[in-house]
């Protein structure tokens, strides 16, 4: 009768073999640990409604990110020049160098704001405006905004560039793309800024998923103790409340899914109106089989680091008395 | 079967439950503990199932010296006893019959052999008609029967009984001490804790008395018993 592996406590028992136990045991806990869900509906919709929801908002932003930069990609091609030209060149060169630069197959239109035009704008705008007029000529050259062709792509825009700036009537040519890297600098911090929310998200969920799971154990310490006393070990009273902390998150995570989901059925007809008023063919982007499925995993995850967590703590304490 | 060496178990606060207390149980033996409550019994049926440790001395118990049993392995050491208590220490939210396989379910038997040797056991106390209800349906000798049948479901060779009888009558107390004897006919070693002195009569069985800790007395047991 000597103390050996634990599975070869009660010699006389007819045995299978350790991984089919372990099996067994594992499938019995979990249906166990899932009876014990269905049989407090309340308590347990509302824990894995908090869940969900704490998983649906990082989700949901990081889909919103995900989408306004790919309509963002999709502008890069519909990108205006601004050709600043020499302060020499008079109206009536610019016009013409306009209507030259609009024969271009590359290119859909060209506007030309004259000097006078680009003053009088900036005096509206700037503030300086009675400053201005005591300026004794205007230092603004003319200005021709070119706006290329749809069927550009990105290596003849760059051709189309370099040709405009070579124009000898030149002097700087600027393409208005400032404003969409600002914009994708933007949404990365957006990103960051929703990676670190999520991580606090993550937390909560550990702590909301470890202090249900607490309650739990507290609840059944009676049932823990009589275990322990008849040679449960820790891992074998700990087991039913890992599986509660999987479960917990698996549903979770199911929810979440289901509310992103639902989010974007709700936002469908309104983004194909959009897309219909701007005539393009941008739909949205719905997550993909492995975003769907990093959430379940995170989900489940955070279940189970957080009732590991629970269990470990407060299991140890009781002991048999 | 079990040995104790010159044990004492002094509890924080200097109070002594047991001193110097040397002892052994026979492989194949009955032998009850009497005692006024407070005399040690309880804590040396603890020391025995290492719910607590000596605080001198040893406790051999089948061959294994339980200082040597390190906290891990405690549970596995608790598995080869089977262990009956005052209260029974059921779970009343389930039925009987997984009541008396959960010591089964804890060494990983299959669901089938399980199911068997619940019946099995059930069988042995009387109770096998009872193993759908729930414990809390029972009367208080059904529950220490139960108590009993979950002990011996693994086949322990030694068993160990707190008070059993404490909360029964006088014929509730004998049936379950009959029931006791019939595991010790087929040799299971049983050591019982109670200080129900005319029952102890009854059975016949060589006993040993315990009062503040120390032996006071061994008397072997009566063949006039029948």
């Amino acid at each position: 009768m000597a103390v050996t592996r634990h599975s070869d406590a009660v010699a006389p028992v007819r045995r299978s073999g350790p991984i089919t136990i372990w099996l067994t045991r594992h499938v019995s806990t979990s249906i166990g640990s899932l009876g014990r869900l269905v049989r407090q509906p309340f308590a347990s919709l509302m824990i894995i409604l908090v869940i969900a929801v704490t998983l649906a908002i990082p989700a949901a932003l990081n889909l919103i990110v995900k989408n306004a930069r790919s309509i963002s990609d999709s502008w890069d091609n519909a990108l205006d020049f601004s050709i600043y030209l020499n302060l020499s060149i008079s109206e009536t060169d610019a016009q013409a160098l306009a209507r030259l630069i609009e024969q271009r197959a590359d290119v859909e239109s060209v506007q030309l704001i004259t000097a006078g035009e680009a003053l009088t704008e900036f005096k509206q705008q700037s503030g300086f405006g009675q400053a201005l007029d005591h300026l004794s000529e205007n230092p603004l050259p003319h200005t021709l905004v070119v706006r290329p062709g749809p069927a550009n792509t990105s290596a003849s825009m760059i051709l189309l560039q370099e040709e405009l700036s070579n124009l000898p009537e030149a002097d700087i040519v600027q393409v208005d793309t400032e404003w969409v890297q600002r914009f994708h600098a933007i949404l990365d911090i957006v990103r960051q800024g929703i990676l670190i929310g999520a991580s606090l998200l993550g937390v909560a969920i550990i702590v909301i998923i470890g202090n249900t799971i607490r309650l739990d154990i507290q609840n059944r310490r009676e049932e823990i103790e009589v275990t322990k006393l008849i040679g449960g070990s820790n891992g074998f009273v700990r087991r039913p409340f890992l599986w509660s902390g999987f479960w917990y998150g698996l549903f979770g995570g199911l929810l979440a899914l289901a509310l992103v989901q639902y989010g974007l059925f709700l936002l469908e007809q309104p983004a194909a109106r959009l897309a219909g008023l701007y005539q393009s063919g941008i739909a949205i982007l719905a997550l993909s089989r492995n975003e769907s499925l990093s959430i379940l995993a995170i989900g489940i995850g955070l279940g189970l680091i957080g009732s590991w967590f629970a269990a470990a703590r407060h299991m140890r304490r009781i002991e048999p008395r | 079967m079990i040995q104790l060496d010159n044990v004492t178990k002094r509890y924080p606060g200097g109070q002594e439950a047991l001193s110097g207390l040397t002892l052994s149980v026979d492989k194949g033996e009955m032998l009850f503990v009497t005692g006024h409550s407070g005399a040690g019994k309880s804590t040396l049926l603890r020391l025995i199932a290492l719910i607590e440790r000596p605080t001198s001395g040893q406790v051999i118990v089948d061959g294994q010296n339980t200082r040597r049993v390190k906290r891990r392995k405690i549970p596995a050491y608790r598995r080869q006893i089977g262990m009956v208590f005052q209260d029974h220490k059921l779970l009343y939210d389930r039925p009987v019959s997984d009541n008396v396989a959960l010591p089964l379910v804890i060494a990983g038997v299959g669901h089938r052999e399980a199911g068997r040797r619940v019946r099995a056991a059930l069988d042995q106390v009387g109770l096998l008609h009872k193993e759908k209800q729930r414990p809390e349906t029972l009367s208080a000798g059904e529950q220490q029967r139960v108590g009993i049948a979950r002990a011996i479901v693994t086949r322990p060779k030694l068993l160990i009984a707190d008070e059993p009888t404490g909360n029964l009558d006088p014929d509730l107390s004998l049936e379950v001490m009959r029931i006791f004897r019939r595991f010790n006919e087929v040799g299971v070693t049983l050591l019982i804790a109670s200080h129900d002195l005319s029952l102890i009569d009854r059975m016949g069985c060589p006993r040993i008395a315990l009062e503040d800790g120390r032996l006071i007395s061994e008397q072997e047991d009566d063949p006039s018993w029948q």
